[in-house]
């Protein structure tokens, strides 16, 4: 019996094409671009070392800053926005209501979707002279609001935001159904006995208990919004001025157009150090309250 | 007086399930409607859309902006690369992360529990660190712009969070089953392919799905690896589509339309399955 489960060869099989392209193309290139970020280098020949310089050049250089800004505004705008909205959905629909799985179902929708194909939806809702957003301000009498919502620096950053959170609440609200479905039905009958309010049994009972599913939503919306970069890649890329700008479309953008594979390297490995941090400041920040 | 005072309990109940009602309904409208929008003016000729009439159902069906969009827009040749490669993807993946999954929960080796968590920690490493690494591979070995540039690394992306489902799965199987077949004189591979694959067949599906999103809607590596028109995948495909019909609403709403209409029609049959999967593949975390 035992041989059967400890047969070596099929082990080998069974284990060694999955963990030899895994290592390959995973775990090895993070250590490439570790090294490649201590070079000077455009693509050609040898790079000549140059240690942290391309790290000083990141916190110095302005259009980078700019990029980690954006960045922390949208981790900021998706969990003091897009999470409390997640959650407020997920408690109504966890609470038994008529046409739970209907709107369950329908607020899931955009998160399938391509984040291209969101993007251009979006930029036609946005257009200034045909899009939905304009129409809707003029049907309303607020046509004096009506603008180029992307072209223009002071409005551009909030308008690229906007479809992400739109995009992801359904996904967050479902996890935190989830979440708020498996706690047992046993305590909300207790809170019903002694006279608990829906609101006060969510503050005192519910939430408390989703503490897991909150915690991998926060994470989940801080690293996704570090990450970011198909819907501002296509939506603005990073335009106008670098005012939309994020750290993956600025390492993009200096890996592919200006060559600068060095620097380029830098900011991807200070876009995976930031996930981490974070994840781990999360984590912490879970545990000790 | 009892059913008095029930009635009066009732009421500001019955006003809050209304308002709750109207505020879902709302939430639907705005989730809902900017699709919808775009179904509609995939159906619209510009002159319709630029006419004023933004919002309204097609006057005319316009079904031709289809037809241009799939030829003229080579929409069917990055719809066809898509199912290709995500097809390749998802079999590579369930093969590999299936017998990997099986072998790290159920057989019997010293290196299980580290081969686990060196592959766990994949599943912290976002796709960015290996962009350029894996370009100057794929350079140097005449991979770009081939099918195999974006299988492979689709692939390994994929493995972490298949092989932690499948393993999961795997350890939730009875012993005896799997004893028994062995008895019975099943080797290792047929205990395997004819036992316990198919007893994780939920898991399997999960991760189907799972990895057909992602691959279906992943752009960064699809055009960086791509730039071979006749390789592109409908993510990139619709970029250059767009810069192709810019003015051309009609046409550029009906290429979106064909990239999303696969995930709706699969969304809207296994919905239910759909959503597990989402969940299951939070959970990590």
């Amino acid at each position: 019996m035992n041989s059967v489960f400890s047969n070596k060869k099929a082990i080998a099989i069974f284990v060694l094409p999955t963990l030899l392209i895994f290592c390959t193309i995973v775990l090895v290139p993070i250590f490439v671009s570790s090294y490649y970020s201590l070079l000077d280098w455009n693509g050609v020949g040898k790079g000549a070392f140059i240690g942290l310089d391309n790290y000083k050049e990141m916190f110095t250089d302005t259009r980078a800053l700019n990029s980690i800004k954006n960045s922390m505004l949208f981790a900021a705008a998706s969990i003091f926005i897009q999470l409390p909205l997640s959650l407020v959905l997920a408690l109504i629909l966890a609470s038994t209501i008529k046409g739970e799985g209907f709107y369950r179902t329908v607020y899931f929708i955009p998160v399938l979707i391509s984040t291209v194909v969101i993007a251009q939806l979006w930029s036609k809702i946005y257009n200034a002279d045909y899009g939905l957003l304009n129409w809707l301000l003029e049907s309303i009498g607020l046509s004096n609001l009506a603008q180029d919502w992307l072209g223009q620096k002071d409005t551009a950053l909030v308008a690229s935001f906007i479809p992400t959170l739109w995009q992801y609440v359904g996904y967050h609200m479902l996890l935190m159904y989830a979440g708020a479905k498996s706690i047992s039905q046993d305590i909300f009958e207790a809170a019903k006995i002694d006279g608990a309010s829906r609101i006060r049994t969510a503050f005192s009972i519910t939430i408390p208990l989703m503490r897991p599913i909150l915690k991998v939503c926060l994470v989940f919306s801080v690293i996704g919004a570090f990450k970011v970069f198909d819907l501002i890649y296509v939506l603005t890329g990073g335009g106008p001025l670098f005012t939309t700008e994020v750290p993956s479309t600025l390492m993009y953008t200096t890996i592919f157009d200006t060559y600068r594979y060095g620097y380029g390297s830098a900011i991807s490995v200070f876009i995976i150090l930031e996930c981490l941090v974070f994840t781990v400041i999360i984590n912490k920040f879970f545990k000790t309250e | 007086m009892s059913t008095a005072k029930g009635l009066l309990q009732k009421r500001p109940n019955y006003i809050g399930k209304i308002l709750l009602q109207g505020f879902l309904i709302i939430v639907t409208i705005i989730q809902i409607y900017p699709l919808i929008w775009l179904a509609f003016f995939s159906l619209k000729d510009n002159s319709e859309i630029f006419s004023g009439d933004v919002v309204g159902l097609p006057k005319k069906f316009l079904w031709s902006n289809y037809a241009k969009a799939l030829s003229d827009g080579h929409v069917l040749t990055y719809f066809s690369n898509s199912v290709l490669v995500t097809a390749a993807t998802i079999l590579l993946v369930l093969i590999l992360a299936s017998m990997t999954g099986y072998a790290i929960s159920r057989m019997n080796w010293k290196l299980s529990n580290l081969t686990m968590t060196l592959i766990l920690l994949g599943m912290m490493v976002p796709i960015h660190a290996a962009l350029l690494p894996l370009f100057m591979v794929l350079k140097n070995l005449h991979l770009l712009n081939t099918y195999w540039s974006l299988i492979i690394p689709y692939v390994a992306f994929g493995i972490p969070l298949a092989v932690f489902i499948l393993s999961s799965f795997f350890k939730g199987v009875p012993r005896e089953l799997e004893e028994s077949a062995v008895m019975d004189g099943c080797g290792i591979y047929r205990t395997f392919f004819s036992i316990m694959l198919p007893l994780v067949s939920p898991a399997i599906a999960t991760v189907a799905i799972f990895t057909f999103l992602s691959c279906w809607n992943e752009l960064m590596f699809a055009t960086t690896f791509i730039n071979n028109e006749s390789y592109q995948t409908l993510t990139v495909g619709m970029m250059s589509m767009v810069g192709t019909y810019i003015t051309q609403w009609g046409i550029i709403g009906a290429g979106l339309m064909i990239a999303t209409i696969p995930t709706i029609i699969i969304y809207l049959l296994l919905n239910k399955q759909v959503q597990k999967s989402m969940i299951a593949g939070a959970v990590k975390g």
